[in-house]
């Protein structure tokens, strides 16, 4: 099965509801996440603010976090290996990533755009 | 006296609104107590705790024994300091595993209220669940903090349980719910000890006055709810005038008698222990044993002269003129529950209304009773309360409905879930603080804060947001961005300390000070409030509270305060336009 982990960065919580404002964009990863949780993808997600063991034990993380810093969180891992790092990718770009059939939706159908970070 | 002590269970708790005594009955009830052979360990649960100053022994988050009373332990939960070991706990294992900068980070993200919250409430729970931390004591004693705050930390097992229970997804909130599954145990039977009457008792300790009968049957009604089944009634501060010619002493006893005969059938019916009002205070060990003791409070009945007129200090109506200048702005009361913040607060708005300014008259203080105070409507006076649940219902639908156009059921689903969380009532009542602050531009706001652990928590979220502030972006409320150089501007804002002229209530409101300079934030006056001296009483019980008085108004005067204000005890209640105006104008020398 395809395994998809998520390294945060120090988060209070994973829709950042408890913070000063409500970020959408975590909102909407959040959602992003669950969808593709649905897709037959094991989904793991780790805040380094509450579990710092998982970035400790692993060494691709570990490795990344020296070389740049927070900068490089969120960290995305597709079976062990990074596919994605320092933003929080939409919901077509983790489909593209992980090799997921995209829904149907109207973005879709309109020139493909070049990937906002990554 | 101390049958109300007899077959005392295990875990007592003493809860009541802010002064009624709650710190100085739980001390002398551990004190008559661990004199009985018993070995008893008292808590303070209050941010703000003043057990150290009653029982004149510096204490820590450790039991400490207390010279002079054998048996008898005491300890505050540290708030902060428990906030600290928790987060070393997280933080420790990691350094030099992770990079030092991640390092910072965790630490930064664990510094917030949350946190404070989370780890007091451990603590909270180790005492009250875990027999194995408190194995060596017949009893425990929590003289509980101030009544929002205790009902919180009383209610979270409660709440957290069924929250634990109900979260399905496990993706949610997990920020500081992180590791309550593995503490489940700990809950329910902190929970299971809290319901069981043969294991706990709660004392509602009140005063012979209306509002602190209506808060201690405000509790009464919410423990009962979650199953504290097992109260007493304890009222404090009972007064019979020893010389009937002293009108204000006979004023004083016939309002006590009232405010008892009207008391709520719910609190009626409780079986209840009375105190008498005590001339001398209730600290040090030689007069806690004697609270409990059944001897007669008068030490000197022959008296001595009445005290000798003290110089006069600037009325409430001159501080008023003072704010009247500023024309728009936000004044705040702060200080110890029960020393009369909503009083002088109110009399505070209701004379800027009578001069003909608009003034919005409102409170973070979840016991608030400030329309009560007012009374009846008053020409340009608007009175309203930050009410923790409305605002966080509002909250919750304004995120809801911003969040609707970009996510998908499931995702809304997650969302409603996250906002189920402890967190967001914190995040909610401090947005609406920090909009009710910015009211202040257009008119004056007068602001009746919370008791004191609360209102410094307050700020300290403040200052937290103003860090978070300034390196998040997007679209911020403004109230939000500039609630803190707000607050700090002492053109737009003018904190009053208000005081009793006793020794806790002075020493709360010099340490609020010393923290409201670490926040860059400087009062603009002491109001000492309900002050006896000066007043010319006979009733020996009165005359000796007066004399008592004296080197703390002083203390006050010259260690403590750049303008003073005395306002006088008065016979009757200060509710009302009319009785709120009397106050604000009442002369301090009248003898």
């Amino acid at each position: 099965m395809t395994r998809v982990e998520v390294f945060d960065p120090p988060l209070c919580c994973s829709t950042g509801v408890c913070g000063p404002n409500v970020d959408p964009v975590l909102l909407r990863f959040a959602a992003d996440l669950h969808w593709l949780a649905n897709q037959r993808i094991a989904v793991e997600r780790y805040n380094l603010a509450q579990q710092p063991q998982a970035f400790a034990a692993n060494e691709i993380v570990k490795a990344a976090l020296t070389e740049h810093g927070n900068l490089c969180l969120p960290l995305i891992l597709l079976n062990g290996a990074v596919i994605s790092q320092g933003c929080y990718p939409n919901r077509q770009d983790l489909a593209r990533l992980t090799g997921v059939e995209p829904e149907a939706s109207p973005a879709a159908t309109l020139p493909v755009i070049q990937p906002r970070c990554c | 006296m101390t049958d109300f002590l007899e077959q005392a269970t295990r875990i007592l708790f003493f809860t009541g609104k802010g002064g009624v005594g709650k710190t100085s009955l739980a001390c002398a009830a551990a004190v008559s107590l661990a004199g009985q052979g018993k070995r008893v360990l008292l808590v303070s649960t209050d941010p703000a705790s003043n057990l150290d100053e009653v029982l004149g022994v510096p204490l820590s988050g450790a039991p400490t024994p207390i010279p002079g009373a054998e048996g008898l332990s005491a300890l505050n939960i540290e708030p902060e300091a428990a906030a600290r070991a928790y987060r070393e706990r997280v933080v420790g294992p990691y350094r030099g595993v992770l990079p030092d900068a991640s390092i910072a980070s965790m630490e930064e993200q664990l510094s917030g209220a949350c946190t404070v919250e989370i780890a007091a409430f451990d603590e909270f729970t180790k005492l009250l669940g875990d027999a194995h931390a408190t194995a060596g004591f017949h009893h425990i004693i929590f003289d509980t903090a101030p009544t929002g705050h205790t009902l919180r930390l009383l209610k979270l097992p409660a709440a957290w349980t069924g929250f634990i229970a109900g979260n399905t997804t496990g993706a949610s909130c997990l920020g500081p719910l992180s590791g309550l599954e593995t503490q489940r145990s700990l809950y329910d039977s902190s929970l299971k000890a809290l319901t069981d009457s043969a294991v706990t008792t709660l004392f509602l300790v009140s005063r012979p006055e209306r509002s602190a009968l209506a808060e201690a049957h405000r509790s009464s009604g919410e423990l009962a709810e979650i199953g504290v089944t097992n109260q007493r009634l304890l009222l404090n501060g009972i007064f019979v005038a020893h010389d009937r010619s002293d009108s204000a002493a006979c004023a004083l006893e016939d309002r006590g008698r009232e405010a008892l005969a009207g008391m709520p059938a719910g609190l009626a019916n409780l079986p209840c222990a009375q105190v008498p009002l005590l001339p001398y205070a209730p600290m040090g060990m030689e007069n806690l044993r004697r609270v409990f003791s059944g001897v007669p409070p008068v030490s000197r009945p022959e008296g001595r002269e009445s005290p000798q007129k003290i110089q006069p200090d600037l009325p409430l109506s001159g501080l008023i003129d003072d704010l009247e200048k500023m024309r728009r702005g936000v004044v705040l009361t702060m200080g110890k529950g029960g020393v009369g913040k909503t009083t002088i607060a109110s009399a505070i708005a209701v004379e800027l209304a009578r001069r003909g300014h608009p003034v919005h008259l409102s409170t973070t203080d979840p016991a608030a009773h400030v329309a009560a105070t007012v009374g009846e409507s008053v020409p340009n006076l608007s009175v309203s309360r930050i009410d923790p649940a409305a605002e966080t219902r509002a909250y919750a639908q304004a995120v809801m409905a911003k969040a609707a156009p970009q996510l998908d059921p499931q995702g809304m689903a997650l969302l409603a879930e996250d906002l189920r969380s402890p967190c967001t009532e914190e995040i909610a009542v401090f947005s609406a603080f920090a909009r009710t602050v910015a009211e202040g531009e257009r008119a004056f706001v007068i602001l009746d804060t919370a008791p004191t652990g609360h209102t410094i928590l307050l700020l300290d979220a403040a200052e937290a947001y103003h860090r978070e502030v300034s390196r998040t972006v997007s679209d911020l409320p403004e109230s939000v961005r500039r609630l803190l150089p707000r607050l700090r501007d002492p053109e737009f804002t003018r904190v009053l300390l208000v005081t009793l002229p006793e020794a806790t209530p002075v020493h709360e409101a010099a340490r609020l000070q010393s923290d409201l300079a670490r926040a860059g934030i400087a009062p603009f006056a002491w109001v000492v409030n309900r002050s006896f001296a000066g007043n010319g009483f006979r009733d020996p019980v009165l005359r000796e509270r007066g004399e008592r008085e004296l080197p703390f108004l002083t203390e006050v005067r010259e260690r403590f305060a750049r303008r003073m204000v005395v306002a006088r005890w008065e016979p009757w209640e200060p509710v009302g336009p009319e009785r709120l105006r009397q106050l604000a104008h009442a002369e301090t020398v009248r003898g």
